[in-house]
């Protein structure tokens, strides 16, 4: 153990290593490695068979599209929040700041629950919807809806305190040389903020592609239609069918560290730009 | 992400020249409209419905519906969860921080990672992978059914996806935070000649208390709100592994809606309550990072 680290006054460094590492093998890398070994146990053509089923391939576009459609609404949506809880004052503030929270700490079947029946054709908001001629709830909108609901604080949380960041003497001065709105927004606050509306646009995309329980209420769960990806692997596991759910999830678990290591990238990124901002 | 830290950002804005101008004030009250437009239709009318469908026979039937002794059973199974794995992912994340803000060794951005990990795994692969493992046809399966030993739709299997998912939670609140303040009371601590656990529970432990509390709370709020892991592993057995959460489900195929939405409002409150908490601890001046 010693050789591996630097020295230190400080005791307890064999027992608390030992205990993340030991902890850490049995509950996640043990796991993760099953997975992945249940995968590698296939036969390249079996393999390939059901990653690329036309059932997994309609599941595929379902959650990644959603996903896709549901980050990009957030990221629009996300900065107007954002740019009003940082910039306005008005009655209710402090209250609507905490509840942005909301979907993190709320338990996505209820969240689930919840807006299917808020946007059911008889709903409060579906049965407006309805007489538009627009249905919800069991469609790829009702997905989409479910999507941007739970990827919304991650683009709020990111976008605000790069905003507070933005130098409010810069925009004064622009203003006073002339600058329009769109200019002032488009050279001094979109440089400031842009890594952090790409970080919030990742980590909700992230969270909305592995999405489970909020999405399959509100979802019709029609094969090839409106089923996503994570209820795919379950109705394979239900049919015990354990390698056909391995290859999926291997799937996605690839995906999510594609996007893991761009949200890594994307946050040094904005890190070193803010050092260059503040020199 | 502190609540106090927007004060920053406001207090300059009655002097600001042009704040009164019919265009900048048209173009305020249209973005708290929208903003506030948004959040009414995705977030505040779902919240407003758990409880309106809840109580829509009135209170007695919502009183009522606690009286099922399968909910009552889901409601145990999820208090009994989350006092299992709460407070050993608690002591992980203590160990963790411990090991990783106190010293310097190779690898430990990679112990981060993995750390960090169960977040970006989608709950229904972490439920997953325990079956892959512990499931009928799976690595261990056969030898786990010649011992009689179940994991798989029982307890241990909804204990153990509901780790995984909870797993970074406090680990990653106080990592940065005993980063940050530094080991320097600890150092003359012990040159004072206090012992290791004196030093943790005297020093250490009090600097990073809301932290310490930030971490627990949302581990808590997943722990006994997880959805998607747990129903993998649990087999939705009535009365015996059926969480919260799950039991929502099963009410709300049966169109039970006043039974579903009763659970849901308890789950609700708990997400209330964790917000509150929540909110309590960055007024002290805890940041997130």
């Amino acid at each position: 153990m010693r050789s591996i680290r630097q020295p230190s006054v400080l005791p307890g460094f064999a027992l608390t290593f030992g205990f993340t590492t030991f902890f850490l093998s049995t509950i996640v890398l043990i796991p993760l490695a099953a997975l992945v070994l249940m995968t590698a146990s296939m036969h390249w053509h079996e393999f390939l068979h059901v990653v690329l089923s036309p059932r997994a391939l309609g599941s595929y576009r379902l959650s990644f599209g959603a996903s896709m459609l549901a980050a990009t609404i957030n990221l629009v949506f996300g900065f107007i929040i954002a740019w009003t809880l940082v910039r306005y004052e008005f009655p209710g503030r402090k209250l609507i700041d905490a509840l942005i929270d909301m979907p993190f700490a709320l338990p996505t079947a209820v969240s689930g629950i919840a807006l299917t029946s808020v946007f059911a054709e008889n709903g409060w908001i579906g049965s407006y919807l309805h007489t538009l001629g627009i249905k919800v709830a069991y469609t790829w909108v009702g997905v989409t809806v479910a999507l941007t609901l739970i990827g919304l604080p991650f683009a709020v949380r990111s976008v605000q305190p790069a905003l507070l960041e933005v130098q409010r003497d810069l925009e004064d001065a622009a203003e006073t040389l002339g600058a329009g709105w769109f200019y002032v927004f488009r050279r001094i606050i979109l440089p400031t903020v842009l890594p952090a509306l790409l970080t919030g646009f990742t980590l909700a995309f992230a969270r909305a592609v592995g999405e489970y329980g909020s999405v399959i209420f509100i979802a019709g769960n029609l094969p090839m239609k409106t089923e996503i990806t994570p209820l795919l692997i379950v109705i394979r596991l239900e049919e015990f069918d354990y390698k056909g759910a391995a290859a999926l999830g291997f799937v996605m678990l690839v995906i999510s560290f594609v996007v893991l290591l761009t949200i890594n990238l994307l946050q040094a990124w904005g890190r070193r730009r803010i050092v260059a901002v503040s020199r | 992400m502190a609540a106090g830290t927007h004060a920053l950002g406001l207090e300059d804005l009655d002097t600001r020249p042009g704040r009164d101008t019919i265009v900048s004030s048209l173009v305020r009250w249209s973005f708290i409209g929208v903003s506030l437009a948004f959040l009414a239709a995705l977030l505040f009318a779902p919240l407003a419905t758990v409880f309106v469908m809840a109580l829509q026979h009135g209170l007695r039937a919502y009183f009522h519906s606690f009286s099922d002794p399968d909910t009552t059973a889901a409601i145990r199974l999820t208090l009994l969860t989350a006092l299992v794995v709460v407070p050993i992912n608690t002591v992980f994340g203590l160990a963790a921080s411990w090991a990783i803000a106190k010293f310097e060794f190779k690898g430990k951005s990679f112990l981060i990672t993995m750390i960090d990990l169960p977040l970006a795994v989608s709950p229904v692969i972490s439920g997953m992978m325990y079956v892959l493992l512990f499931g009928l046809h799976g690595w261990f399966g056969a030898w786990l059914q010649e011992h009689d030993i179940s994991i798989i739709f029982a307890v241990p299997g909804i204990m153990l996806a509901t780790m995984f998912v909870t797993f970074p939670y406090v680990a990653r609140e106080l990592i940065p935070l005993m980063q940050q303040v530094g080991n320097d009371e600890e150092e003359a601590a012990m040159t004072l000649g206090a012992g290791a656990w004196i030093t943790f529970f005297r020093v250490t432990l009090p600097k990073v208390r809301w932290g310490l509390v930030y971490g627990v709370i949302l581990c808590n709020a997943r722990a006994m709100g997880e959805f998607g892991a747990v129903s993998v592993v649990s087999g939705h057995i009535r009365g015996l592994t059926n969480t919260m959460p799950l039991h929502i489900e099963i009410l709300y195929n049966e169109y039970n809606f006043v039974g579903a939405f009763a659970v849901a409002s308890l789950l609700t409150l708990l997400a209330l309550l964790t917000l509150i908490v929540k909110t309590l601890v960055e007024r002290t001046g805890y940041r997130r990072r």
